[in-house]
């Protein structure tokens, strides 16, 4: 990695920010750095979507500050259960979408065209190109939106629950797929609540909870004081494979004699 | 043939004609993007609060309608972003206080200082009788407007029908995108309530665009559809409307919604054989997406 690639993107400085009067977030202090493989794990409401927003711009804080790369170019993934899949659009349509700035016609050039099917064909799905995106699988979708931040070549890449609602092999290609992202160089921050699935795979996490209660690797992390102050419940870490496996024994099964 | 030659050699018809096709087709287009994005309400809303606008230009300056109704409904669009983002009510009910008060507001000064005769009943329901060459232009204005709009801010406008946040993400001004989405919807509006009518507007802006997005999957095409079957129900409602005796705009929008109900009659037919089809050669538990 470059010296450029270690400066921080994204710097939140005791950020507290929310919705009306409603505070989500309070007391954020957060770095993010092209380096980053970052997993924001926490309860529904903890406010790892909100610290998403704060990261892409798209949410000001109310107190504290946000500093940004002057030449920060973003990408952001959405949630597959946000998303109108009857929306009249195909893949290729909904990749080109990333190309905004600086368009005159409305249709593609030859030039976005052949980029977007390169980047389709990385992502493997170059032959569904002109499917509707109702007919495509949930993994298939997800690499979809993957390619339409990949079209807009950014800096870091943040994905809202990028494995809710998939299966195991698809959770496994979509790591996979962000692992080699990130070894081209790529910031990548996403948020999960999958602990197990996803969180013990990356290699930086950071736990949520109305203010960060911790952050660090893995090893650093899965421990069950800061699993309790983040998720409000006992849970048991055990290690298997040399990887910490969280058990929820918030409510032992009932013993069977 | 004589059925439709007939009417043309009145001078009111051919204008009303033109007219009424040319603002079908023009929210059949607008249209698109007003269903896609769940805006069906403000359009309705919109139309009924210009109405207030009109009434009052009506009655002090009528020359100048199209220029007091228009600032009327964009106040109208203030007030209503102003009402939803400043309490705690959902925008559907801020357009629920804003444009019916605004709609109340026209009744109230028709009935006290105008009459509740033609005029009246023509701006609730639309008419083809004293179409001015003035309102012509204005409409053919409003259409090159349009479209100059859809065309050069094509993708923008995708974007933040489709996916509006990762739109802002990726460094779309949303806002300025639906403040101008909004400023064509209003012209649109305004310059086709004549013919049209307060009350159906919404309806022409609904209909074509629902029937194409019943026909294709493909963004570009709906908006051709839409712009197509938009134009043809301005087109043969006027007809009827002429031999029906009956206001335009009722015309207009009963043949849209026969439109409507034939196209949904078509397409639950082919994906209901379709899905029978494929249950002959799939397994039990195989279903079709719709």
């Amino acid at each position: 990695m470059t010296n450029a690639a270690a400066e921080p993107l994204v710097t939140l400085d005791d950020v507290s920010a929310g919705y009306q009067d409603v505070l989500v977030l309070h007391d954020v202090n957060l770095t993010v750095r092209q380096t980053d493989f970052t997993g924001v794990v926490g309860p529904s409401g903890a406010g790892k979507t909100t610290l998403l927003r704060l990261l892409l711009g798209m949410l000001d804080p109310v107190a504290g500050s946000r500093i940004t790369r002057p030449d920060l170019r973003v990408a952001y993934v959405p949630q597959l259960e946000t998303v109108d899949w009857n929306f009249p659009v195909t893949v290729m349509e909904c990749v080109l979408m990333a190309r905004t700035e600086h368009r005159v016609w409305p249709w593609p050039s030859r030039a976005e065209r052949r980029d977007a099917l390169s980047v389709l064909d990385r992502l493997g799905i170059k032959d569904l190109a002109e499917r509707h995106i109702r007919e495509l699988s949930g993994g298939q979708q997800q690499r979809m939106f993957l390619a339409r931040a990949l079209l807009r070549e950014p800096h870091l890449l943040l994905l809202d629950e990028p494995t809710s609602g998939v299966d195991v092999n698809t959770r496994h290609d979509v790591l996979h797929l962000l692992g080699d992202l990130h070894q081209d160089g790529m910031g990548i921050v996403l948020t999960t609540h999958d602990l197990n699935g996803m969180a013990a795979h990356l290699p930086h996490l950071v736990c949520v909870n109305g203010h960060v209660v911790a952050e660090g690797s893995p090893r650093e992390v899965i421990v069950p004081s800061v699993l309790e102050e983040t998720f409000g419940a006992r849970l048991e870490v055990l290690e298997h494979l040399g990887m910490p496996v969280v058990v929820d024994s918030a409510h032992p099964l009932r013993s069977a004699g | 043939m004589d059925v439709l030659l007939e009417p043309l050699s009145f001078a009111f018809f051919q204008k009303g004609l033109l007219v009424a096709t040319l603002s079908g087709a023009l929210l059949g287009f607008i249209g698109v993007y007003i269903v896609l994005r769940g805006m069906s309400y403000i359009g309705h809303g919109l139309s009924h609060a210009i109405f207030g606008g009109y009434a009052a230009m009506q009655l002090f300056a009528a020359q100048l309608y199209v220029l007091g109704a228009g600032l009327w409904g964009i106040a109208s669009a203030i007030a209503i972003t102003a009402v939803a983002r400043r309490s705690r009510l959902g925008a559907d009910a801020a357009i629920g206080v804003v444009t019916t008060a605004s709609f109340a507001l026209g009744v109230a000064l028709f009935s006290k200082f105008g009459s509740s005769g033609p005029a009246f009943d023509n701006a609730l329901f639309g008419s083809i009788l004293g179409i001015t060459n003035t309102q012509i232009v204005w409409l053919i204005a409003v259409m090159v407007f349009a479209g100059a709009v859809v065309f050069f801010r094509y993708r923008e406008l995708l974007f933040t029908t489709f996916d509006p946040d990762v739109a802002r993400a990726s460094g779309v001004h949303v806002a300025r995108i639906e403040g101008l989405l909004m400023v064509v919807l209003s012209l649109s509006i305004l310059v086709t309530l004549t013919v049209i009518g307060v009350t159906l507007v919404a309806a022409m802006l609904v209909i074509p665009a629902v029937v194409a997005r019943m026909l294709t999957d493909s963004f570009g095409r709906m908006l051709a559809i839409s712009t197509v079957v938009g134009s043809a129900c301005g087109l043969v409602g006027m007809y009827l409307s002429y031999y029906a005796g009956v206001p335009s705009g009722t015309m207009i929008v009963l043949v849209g919604a026969a439109v409507f109900l034939v196209v949904l009659g078509i397409t639950t037919l082919r994906r209901h054989s379709h899905r029978i089809i494929v249950d002959d050669h799939a397994p039990a538990r195989a279903t079709v997406k719709a």
